[in-house]
């Protein structure tokens, strides 16, 4: 399989990135998700179903970017280095905490709000990232060593208690060297969030040209019934897509070189690693580092985009949604990792919630009301319709069955997922290339490897 | 299969191959515990193990073992069942801390330090049970051996500026990867998942693996078990190969006639001490060992 | 000289466990400071009150009761997952759900019961079986309804734990470890959300105002709450009783014992499997009922709110022992209740998960861990 010498360098440089394969592998999924959404709306809602898609567009887009980063960084911790991390949650919450605390006002204008220190939100982010990453090497230091099971009890009974303490109320507020700010305890803060910040400037500024633009051609988006907060919201969708990229592109360079190289080994078999003289404590512990960090800013992003966080968002739910996104993905596969995030937060956490919304809506009236009792006794006589409105109105509840029924299907069946079967190779070049040969002997290169250069 | 070298005594770079030297050898075993301890240790012992010593709970698994291991040599470790051999490899490589006693390597006391700063100091171990890293490929077990790799600091690796650094690397350890492989005979499998190989392919992969951390010392343990005639001399000629290029090797082995045959020295262990050391026809004569292994199975 | 000798040694060992010393140091300062807390003494150093205060000894009693409450419930709870996790060799994490379910379905069975004896009312069997109407149930009040409930859900739990192993985690029986848990996760959820999509989310009521007993003239509790304690002090008995003086409890320890053995002879008999889940689900679904009786109403996702709890418990017992569980169950509910004393009760949960790990990272072994005990 010889390329042209024109083509290289252009594939060199996306080759860099993103295959042209797995690019496409990402966009076939999210697309589906879109069609399968908007089909939704335009089936059950055709009066709104411009506005009504774009609803769902922009709101699966955020969920998708959000689950996304997730599950790349948890596939640094468990997928590459085998570090069995079931606190997911906790390092968010303290990304997203941080990052309030830092940009909360430092004179809130209603009463009793929680201050902070004010600062602009680039210092929130990088605040967010910053603290996860050092409760992340706080949890490393003794607890790396333990054996996965332990670790995952412990890296949960740390996310309950970061939880926890956010909630006291003997964090709400403290006063420091002069300076007071807080947790706000159970009624959280508020503060300045990235998604008005930046999709807001962008959209504000953006959109008397844009709609100039298309009104020079003949288009006027004014038509189209979407309301100014789902522009909003799609700005904020490309914003956390363009983020995911980000990681992906940190992760692949993280895990495609020999450091990646040593974390598969370590996963695989430490001693031998040991053996080989390397330092594997050093390497878990950067790896986990990072990985928090990324959590933690994933979590700023998302979580914390509308400018307002509590402690209820942080529950253990998230980390294991955010395992299973993982393991329908492929553990070990970096595009694995974005494709089970698209995958579960498209499918399986936002379609069914808009179905339970829309399908009662074109149910008879009041056929989803009453309890499953009355809805089963209703199927003794001949009537389905009840036990069929029941059943919709409480989809978000079965969909959780669902995804437990599919995560155990999965560990059974196909543990490997999706694509966790594929190798990733850990070099920073082509390995199966024989430096000095022209051509490829035996199989080609795998999909992500990395430049080649002459 | 004999090596014409084996009956000479221990090698000697200077000393012409059929010059008998028991003198040297007598000379150091009559030396005393403390004018050892008290003499810097020579460079020609790379590794020198002293009195010791492990428990675990109530049993004493090495008791009191001292030996020492020549510059480019091949040492053999043989004992019956239970003697403490494998023991002993993890006293020396830091898979266990030593109750007691000490370790020194190249004139440095490595007693009970990390395996993985044990092997940074050039003192590289392959394991018994092979262990491949399965899932990797080859040429990715091979990559990952080497020692000082630029790539393995997170920010070289990542920084756009850094990584044409790691790439130039990477570029040079694939070259020495595949002229190792080449070596070995097993450059057709460079692509495939260690898993996929044969016990017998393993441990080449095993020995080519250490070889890429380009060590002063191997220790391999029980490189043989379970593997055919043709690769036991292939891996036998590698081995040999590479003592005439400078490695010192110490071999623990259960396949007494391969030591005998092939080792220079042979140092037997018997309930966890040392029983006898010399060149292979003394410790055949010796008594004591023929005793050790009569009340055991071989 | 032995002042010295001793004093040396005691350096050295200060030096080699630091850790262990300021652990040490720790509990007796806090004892101290409890004990002058009951005498209501205080002991001052340049103005600074350092220890002491006062706590009237009923408020200390009620303190001590709760936490043996919690602890009695948790630690009968915790045999089950102990068991699973040293003879299956996983960290069942749909232990918790597996309460909830026996206690929602023990609960269901007594309401149903006090329906067909007209103690309800004019009420519709649907809303009966939904737990939506509360009939006067209490252990004093109708201790023929409580103990069916009670027999139920330990049935109930009992059936669902073989029919969740058969599904789900025979087909894994040669996974790893890791594997299974995974697929527990799974399970809880599926398991926690059913219960939801059934029961919807909110608080059922199932008790009334429960009646109080009064012991010894000076204790006073619910009667529920005096239930929970014999109910659960005598199954630990009966389990004890069990271990000691049974053939099939002298095999269950043989097996606890060896691990070594259990690992060569690989996967455990299905028999023994089957045991396991009995006993263990049997104990925990009675767990669940009790405390939904003595707290008087049950939540979907109550189990899943205890089990770090009961991981608390049993992982400070020592892993696959049944007594480890049992002790480990009481200390953390009587930990994290005294705790009350010294931080904000709501943070007494985050001292127990401190405990928790404090365990896993010194000694993960646990009390009774590596010791020849069941």
């Amino acid at each position: 399989m010889s390329a042209t010498d024109s083509e290289r360098s252009v594939r060199g440089a996306l080759r860099e990135m993103v295959t042209d394969s797995d690019l496409r592998m990402i966009a076939v999924t999210i697309a589906a998700v879109y069609v399968l959404l908007v089909g939704v709306a335009f089936y059950f809602d055709p009066d709104q179903a411009v506005n009504l898609s774009a609803t769902y567009i922009q709101s699966v887009t955020i969920f998708i970017g959000g689950y996304a980063m997730l599950t790349l960084a948890l596939n640094l911790h468990w997928g590459y280095t085998g570090l069995f991390n079931i606190g997911v949650a906790g390092f968010m919450g303290v990304g997203v905490y941080a990052m309030a605390v830092l940009t909360a006002p430092v004179n809130p204008a209603t009463a009793g709000a929680t201050p902070g220190f004010g600062l602009p939100l680039w210092a929130g982010l990088i605040g967010a990232a910053a603290a996860a990453s050092v409760v992340g090497l706080l949890t490393a230091l003794p607890a790396l060593r333990l054996r996965a099971d332990y670790l995952a009890i412990v890296t949960v009974a740390l996310s309950e208690i970061i939880r926890l303490l956010l909630n006291s109320q003997a964090l709400s507020e403290v006063t420091v060297f002069g300076a007071t700010f807080g947790t706000g305890g159970a009624s959280g803060i508020n503060y300045a969030g990235p998604s008005p910040i930046i999709a807001g400037t962008l959209f504000d500024t953006l959109a008397g040209p844009v709609t100039g633009a298309l009104l020079a051609v003949g288009v006027d988006p004014r038509t189209w019934g979407i309301r100014p907060s789902n522009f909003e919201g799609m700005i904020y969708g490309v914003v956390l897509l363009v983020a995911t990229a980000g990681f992906y592109w940190l992760l692949f360079r993280t895990g495609n070189s020999p450091f990646g190289r040593v974390l598969k080994a370590i996963r695989e078999d430490e001693l031998v690693a040991r053996s080989l003289g390397k330092d594997t404590r050093m390497f878990k512990i950067k790896a986990f580092m990072v990985g928090c960090a990324l959590m933690g800013l994933a979590g700023a992003l998302w979580f914390g985009r509308g400018g307002f966080t509590s402690p209820t968002q942080f529950r253990p739910n998230i980390t294991f949604f955010v395992f299973i996104a993982l393991i329908i993905g492929g553990a070990g596969s970096n595009t694995g990792s974005v494709i089970g995030g698209a995958v579960f937060a498209g499918f399986l956490f936002y379609l069914p919630q808009q179905l339970g919304t829309v399908i009662p809506q074109a149910l008879p009236q009041g056929a989803g009301a009453g309890d499953i009792a009355a809805a089963v006794a209703a199927l003794g006589g001949g009537d389905v319709l009840p036990l069929v409105g029941y059943t919709v109105s409480n989809i978000s509840r079965l969909r959780f069955v669902a995804i437990g029924v599919i995560l155990v299907w999965l560990i059974q069946r196909r543990p490997d997922g999706l694509l966790g079967h594929r190798t990733e190779p850990a070099s920073s070049i082509d390995i199966n290339q024989r430096p000095g040969t022209g051509g490829t002997d035996g199989r080609p290169a795998a999909a992500d490897g990395g430049e080649e250069r002459e | 299969m004999s090596e014409p070298d084996s009956d000479a005594g221990p090698v000697e770079e200077n000393i012409p191959e059929d010059v008998d030297a028991p003198d040297i050898e007598e000379a150091e075993a009559q030396d005393s515990d403390v004018e050892e301890a008290a003499k810097h240790v020579p460079s020609s012992i790379p590794l020198r193990v002293r009195d010791l010593r492990k428990t675990f709970g109530g049993i004493t698994a090495v008791d009191s073992a001292s030996f020492e291991v020549e510059e480019g040599t091949i040492t053999g470790l043989i004992g019956p069942n239970g003697a403490g051999k494998s023991t002993t490899f993890n006293l020396i490589t830091g898979v266990y801390s030593p109750t007691s006693g000490s370790v020194t390597f190249q004139g440095q006391d490595i007693t009970g330090l990390q395996p993985e700063k044990i092997a940074n100091r050039g003192l590289v171990r392959t394991f018994q049970i092979a262990r491949e890293l399965e899932e990797m490929t080859v040429l990715e077990n091979m990559l990952l051996a080497p020692r000082g790799q630029r790539g393995e600091r997170l920010i070289t690796s990542v920084l756009p500026g850094l990584r044409s650094g790691v790439d130039d690397q990477e570029r040079e350890l694939l070259e020495r990867a595949w002229d190792t492989l080449e070596l070995f005979e097993i450059d057709h499998l460079a692509r495939e998942d260690a898993g996929g190989l044969s016990g017998g392919q393993r441990k080449l992969l095993e020995l080519a693996r250490a070889l890429m951390t380009e060590p002063e010392m191997l220790l391999l343990d029980e490189p043989f078990a379970g593997v055919n005639p043709t690769l036991e001399e292939k891996l036998l000629d590698r081995i040999h190969a590479l003592r005439e290029q400078g490695y010192t090797f110490l071999l623990v082995e259960h396949d007494i006639d391969l030591i005998m045959d092939n080792c220079e020295r042979v140092i037997v262990m018997h309930q966890g001490s040392v029983l006898a050391e010399g060149p292979p026809e003394e410790i055949r004569d010796n008594d004591e060992v023929i005793d050790a292994y009569l009340g055991e199975e071989i | 000289m032995g002042a010295t000798e001793t004093y040396s040694r005691g350096v050295r060992f200060a030096v080699e466990r630091p850790g262990t010393v300021i652990l040490a140091v720790a509990m007796a300062l806090l004892s101290l400071d409890l004990l002058m807390k009951l005498l209501g003494m205080e002991l001052f150093f340049l103005g600074v009150k350092l220890l002491g205060g006062s706590i009237g000894t009923d408020a200390f009693g009620t303190v001590l009761l709760d936490g043996l409450t919690v602890g009695v419930s948790v630690g009968l709870a915790g045999i089950g997952l102990s068991m699973t996790y040293s003879i299956l060799s996983f960290a069942n994490f749909a232990h918790g759900d597996t309460l909830t379910a026996g206690a929602f379905m023990g609960w269901v069975v007594a309401f149903g019961l006090a329906g067909l004896l007209g103690a309800t009312g004019d009420v519709t069997p649907g809303t009966l079986v939904l737990l939506e109407a509360t009939p006067e149930i209490g252990i004093i009040r109708t201790p023929l309804i409580v103990v069916v409930g009670m027999v139920a859900a330990g049935v109930a739990a009992v059936g669902l734990s073989l029919l969740l192993d058969r599904i789900v985690y025979r087909p894994l029986r040669s996974a790893d470890g890791i594997s299974l848990l995974i697929a527990s996760i799974g399970v809880a959820l599926a398991l926690r959300y059913l219960i939801a999509f059934v029961f919807q989310t909110s608080s059922k009521s199932v008790t009334s105002t429960p009646l109080q007993v009064t012991l010894l003239g000076q204790i006073s509790m619910s009667g529920n709450q005096f239930f929970l304690l014999v109910v659960g002090a005598g199954l630990m008995l009966g389990v004890h009783v069990l271990l000691q003086y049974t053939k099939l409890g002298k095999a269950m320890r043989a097996m606890a014992d060896n691990q070594d053995l259990a690992r060569v002879t690989g996967i455990p008999t299905e028999r023994i499997v089957r045991l396991t889940w009995i006993i263990g689900g049997g104990l925990t679904g009675v767990a669940g009922f009790l405390i939904g009786l003595e707290r008087g109403v049950v939540i979907f996702n109550f189990g899943w709110l205890l089990l770090l709890l009961i991981f608390a418990a049993v992982i400070l017992g020592g892993i696959g022992s049944i007594y480890g569980a049992m002790v480990g169950g009481i200390v953390v509910g009587v930990v994290q209740a005294m705790s009350q004393i010294w931080i904000p009760s709501e943070l007494t949960r985050a001292a127990a998960f401190v405990v928790l790990i404090v365990v896993l990272l010194v000694k993960p072994d646990g009390i009774f861990g590596g010791v020849t005990t069941a």
